[in-house]
């Protein structure tokens, strides 16, 4: 669906002295999935709140398809749907009643409204709890009906901030699960879950104080700030004696090995998949009783720590 | 406000303002109607009315109308006049206390703002929704009493009840525009709703008091002086503006009433300035944790 946009021109906001986001420029377009990256207090969600009309910018523009939120909200939403932190359904109506309010709101057509209620409801695996009130839900399961209501309306736009907050592992799956069948829209989706962004988006922006610290694709974030590091986790059919541990420190390309358990070595090497390809081959050859072998880093996770240095 | 024109909302069908009101005030009274609270209030009403009842049923004393030149209007002026303006502020604090300082609370504003709204249309299909749930239980105390008045006095209802009843009504819509600003300006539920409590229970009373006994100066800037219509009118004449008691050789008191346009004014005023003061606050606050 081309047309698409999110848009952040000079985007600033200030709390009192604390600048949360600050002159945050950057121009989101097409159909695909960009995660929003960065440490806790960086400025997503203040960022997705402008976004959404949850509050205002102090300075600047946040546009949705070209249209400023603070303009003319009704029409800049109007294709967009959200999903910011953890909202409260009204407890006394059902999940089913609280998603007929949203599709009245958003102008669903009226004879397509209960079938998109009953099929955004499988999507998350609600149905059976569809005409149960919502005060009765778990946390869980309250964000499981919030999921289930930014793919009600068909948006063009959908804005996640964490989506899987509060879902078990099977939940944050399916959300996982929900996010990559949006192929055909622009996500823009925060997460701190870096395994989850690689899974489910192309791009990557990563923001740090307020400031955009890189905007591109995940491989090319990866190419440029990752370096050629890798760690993996190899795990044998015997325990793991400190003469073996040696050997394997001695290995070309191992910068270090470590027990996780007797049986389990977590092992950081240089090199890119060469390399470990390589360390695979002579962990083998060794007839040490290697078992398994995993990779346990992303490239992702590697830029994001030579990228942001600090946690706050 | 609210401008009554449609939008382009992408794929989805255009929606109006209007629709929209419709959309949150169906299912904001739809949540008020299963809450809790809405069946505390209607046993509060039931109570007062049972304790009413009783107490005009056993006692059959004059205060209720009995034995006097004109029973009805008395026993309208004694059961719906001393009570009416209570059941309508209880009424405010339990529906419109916290119906938009929750939104923040509760977090179900991260539900309903990031929508293709204006925030004025929560404002008022909330108000609208909070305004139907005390129409409800005030009309469950209107039904009461005139089951009262017809069984004691007969099917004669004198025409003052229904201006009262009518006043009633406008003063719940102003004391609900007072008590959406109240809701407004906090993001706490409890302390709006302790706020709104104190100041329609407490704070008025004590400034009428003030005002009229101890300065002489008529309250025409309080709203429950202008509440004061709603029983005046069930007087078997009309009280005067002013009137001055004297205590003891040096001392008078003295007290108004509100004539009826008067009042009237009064609350039109005050739902105009606290409605706009109010949305104007909500639509700028904002959702930060």
């Amino acid at each position: 669906m081309p047309g698409s946009s999110i848009e952040a021109v000079n985007l600033s906001k200030s709390f009192g002295s604390f600048a949360a986001v600050s002159s945050l420029s950057l121009k989101l377009e097409g159909t695909k999935c960009i995660g929003f990256l960065g440490p806790n207090g960086a400025g997503k969600t203040t960022t997705m709140k402008m976004f959404t009309g949850l509050i205002s910018p102090t300075q600047g523009k946040a546009l949705i398809n070209g249209v400023n939120i603070k303009e003319d909200k009704k029409k800049a939403l109007g294709s967009c749907a959200s999903l910011i932190e953890t909202p409260e359904i009204y407890p006394a109506l059902t999940a089913r009643e609280a998603l007929m309010m949203l599709s009245e709101l958003r102008g669903v057509p009226k004879g397509e409204r209960t079938k998109r209620i009953d099929e955004a409801l499988g999507k998350v695996k609600m149905q059976e709890w569809a005409d149960k009130k919502v005060g009765s839900f778990s946390k869980g399961m309250k964000q499981r009906v919030n999921v289930a209501s930014t793919i009600l309306s068909d948006p063009q736009v959908v804005i996640l901030d964490e989506p899987s907050t509060g879902l078990d592992p099977r939940g944050m799956s399916e959300v996982r699960d929900i996010v990559k069948s949006l192929g055909n829209r622009l996500v823009f989706m925060s997460s701190h879950l870096l395994s989850e962004v690689t899974e489910v988006c192309q791009e990557v922006a990563l923001i740090d104080h307020g400031k955009l610290i890189v905007y591109d694709t995940i491989e090319n974030v990866t190419a440029k700030f990752a370096g050629d590091g890798g760690a993996a986790e190899a795990g044998f059919s015997r325990d793991v004696d400190e003469a073996t541990l040696s050997r394997i420190l001695r290995l070309e390309g191992v910068d270090r090995a470590q027990k996780s358990d007797p049986r389990h070595l977590s092992i950081r090497f240089r090199g890119g998949l060469q390399a470990q390809e390589r360390l695979f081959a002579q962990l083998a050859d060794m007839n040490i009783g290697i078992v398994s072998f995993r990779e346990t880093s992303t490239g992702l996770e590697d830029a994001y720590l030579s990228l942001i240095k600090e946690t706050l | 406000m609210i401008a009554m024109s449609s939008d382009n909302q992408g794929t989805n069908a255009r929606v109006s303002n209007l629709s929209q009101v419709r959309t949150v005030t169906k299912y904001t009274f739809l949540n008020y109607f299963r809450a809790r609270r809405f069946y505390v209030m209607l046993g509060i009403v039931l109570l007062i009315s049972a304790l009413l009842t009783f107490v005009a049923g056993y006692y059959r004393s004059p205060f209720f109308g009995f034995g006097s030149s004109d029973p009805a209007l008395t026993f309208y002026s004694a059961y719906w006049g001393s009570f009416a303006t209570l059941v309508v502020l209880l009424s405010v604090v339990f529906f419109g206390g916290d119906a938009i300082s929750s939104e923040f609370q509760n977090k179900t504003g991260y539900f309903l703002i990031p929508n293709p709204l204006r925030r004025s249309v929560v404002y008022v299909g909330k108000w609208l929704a909070a305004l139907g749930a005390s129409t409800l239980i005030l009309a469950v105390f209107v039904l009461i009493a005139l089951a009262n008045g017809t069984y004691f006095f007969g099917a004669s209802v004198p025409y003052q009840f229904g201006e009262s009843v009518l006043f009633a009504w406008i003063y719940l819509v102003s004391a609900m525009g007072l008590t959406f600003l109240f809701s407004s300006l906090f993001k706490s539920s409890s302390i709006s709703i302790l706020t709104t409590v104190i100041v329609f229970l407490f704070a008025f009373d004590v400034i009428d008091t003030i005002a009229s006994v101890v300065a002489g100066i008529e309250p025409w800037f309080s709203i429950t002086y202008a509440g004061g219509i709603i029983a005046n009118v069930l007087a078997v004449t009309y009280p005067p503006h002013t009137v001055v008691t004297r205590v003891g050789r040096n001392f008078t008191l003295t007290t108004f009433n509100a004539s009826i346009p008067e009042g009237l004014a009064i609350m039109a005023v005050y739902f105009v300035v606290t409605a706009a003061l109010g949305l104007w606050l909500f639509e700028k606050k904002e959702f930060t944790s």
